[in-house]
């Protein structure tokens, strides 16, 4: 799916730069100012509101997403800079339907307010993609870029050991 | 609106930065720049992404000699790589503690010099390990110790125009070792409140990198060797080593608080560098 660009109204198409990019599989292609964030761009232009914004300063992680399959903090990358790159956001995480690890958040009730489970999982799914066995320590470092203020920490450990446990088994 | 180039030559990426002169700066990872750009505490109006400059030199090489870094290369690559590891464990230790993983995917290492940070957690081990930078202008190269290097807060010898192409680690002495100890509010998140790298020599020198604690990171050295088997000897040598530490009241702590925590973190890295020296390689 190739989506056209789009040229809001209230800028001249002078101040934009088209950039092209991969998301969740598909290529897309948006009109965006240099200083529009990868996070406004997934959210505004691309229609992909999963990825959360917070803080805008790369300090609570709600805006994880995969870059060429690395975590980042979409607040601090700009659409720009995307160009050209993979880029996977919480929708993209499964095809269809829950992946393994957004059932363990439920399971362990790992969700309270929900606002930063978007990213806490995908920064878990990264945790997992790079190294599937964590021990408990390794979970909290991995996540520690990831602020709950429900403080959920607790449930959230345990949905991340679920799911290494539950992976190892297959 | 910044101007946003995305060179693809060294000579192209030089050119840009020149033409921008004081407000066009190098990005990287922009981890810090992109926050400064928001919050109105840089001005810059052209940003230059050198991630897609092919002649740069390497990401990383390690020789025999020690270990040249690129300007594009992450703390996340830094913290797994094994040569790192086993040369600065000290940089390892700073390099974990900065930000979170996402952080480290995107920030580099010399970006975090260059940003000058007085706090920047890096620093403290880079200067007890002795590195030079290379900057690089339209007019040629020039080198510089990190410790010339960092003039005060935010400021340091890379000026308009010019671009820092390489960061060079010699390598150790056999018989040394290094570590790194910080004190933080938050895991993950927060800057250091105090920050020390300590480097042992295989005859008991000390070299010590402080961050937090001055207007720019700070690197004192023992005038020769200490033992530091006595307790009254080592304290000595830090009453010498932190002396030039002048640490200043804000939101992470007091001066006071800070000079305290220095004399404890320093004495915890000195003595942890030092158990990590094979003693087959220390001078009897």
């Amino acid at each position: 799916m190739t989506s056209t660009a789009r040229v809001p109204d209230h800028l001249d198409a002078d101040e934009l730069q088209t950039v092209t990019l991969t998301v969740n599989g598909s290529e897309r292609t948006v009109a965006v100012p240099t200083h529009r964030t990868l996070l406004d761009g997934l959210r505004e232009e691309v229609g992909l509101p999963g990825t959360k914004s917070c803080c805008a300063e790369g300090e609570c992680g709600a805006c994880t997403v995969l870059l060429d399959g690395r975590a980042v903090n979409s607040c601090l990358v700009l659409c720009v800079e995307a160009e050209g790159h993979e880029v996977t956001t919480v929708e993209g995480l499964s095809a269809d339907g829950l992946t393994d690890l957004q059932e363990e958040f439920l399971n362990a009730g790992a969700v309270q307010c929900g606002f930063c489970i978007p990213g806490q999982v995908v920064s878990a799914e990264y945790l997992l993609r790079t190294n599937p066995d964590p021990d408990e320590v390794q979970i909290r470092e991995a996540l520690s870029g990831n602020l709950c203020r429900c403080a959920g920490y607790q449930r959230i450990v345990r949905a991340v050991q679920a799911t290494a446990a539950r992976r190892s088994e297959r | 609106m910044p101007k946003y180039h995305r060179p693809t030559s060294r000579a192209d990426a030089l050119a840009a930065l020149a033409e921008g002169g004081a407000r066009a700066r190098a990005l990287v990872g922009g981890t810090d720049l992109l926050v400064g750009l928001r919050h109105h505490h840089d001005v810059a109006d052209v940003l230059v992404d050198l991630k897609g400059v092919t002649d740069l030199p390497e990401p990383i090489v390690v020789t025999d000699d020690g270990v040249q870094i690129g300007p594009t290369y992450t703390m996340g690559e830094l913290v797994s790589h094994p040569v790192i590891g086993a040369w600065y464990p000290a940089l390892v230790e700073a390099a974990l503690t900065v930000g979170s993983v996402a952080i480290r995917n995107r920030a580099s290492l010399v970006g975090n010099s260059c940003n000058a940070s007085p706090a920047a957690d890096t620093a403290p081990p880079l200067l007890v390990h002795g590195a030079r930078v290379t900057i690089t202008s339209l007019d040629g190269d020039r080198t510089a110790s990190l410790d010339e290097f960092f003039l005060g807060p935010r400021r340091t010898l890379c000026g308009p125009g010019e671009l820092v192409t390489r960061l060079d680690l010699p390598r150790p002495a056999p018989g040394s070792a290094s570590a790194f100890r910080r004190l933080t509010r938050r895991r993950g998140v927060d800057l250091a409140t105090v920050s020390v790298a300590a480097g042992v020599g295989p005859d008991g020198a000390l070299v010590v990198g402080m961050g937090a604690v001055g207007p720019r990171p700070l690197r004192t050295a023992s005038a020769g060797p200490v033992d530091l088997t006595d307790d009254a000897s080592l304290d000595r040598a830090l009453d010498e080593l932190l002396a030039p530490a002048t640490p200043i009241t804000d939101v992470r702590g007091s001066r006071e608080y800070r000079l305290a925590t220095l004399r404890v973190l320093t004495r915890r890295a000195v003595l942890a560098a030092a158990d990590r020296r094979d003693p087959r390689e220390m001078a009897s």
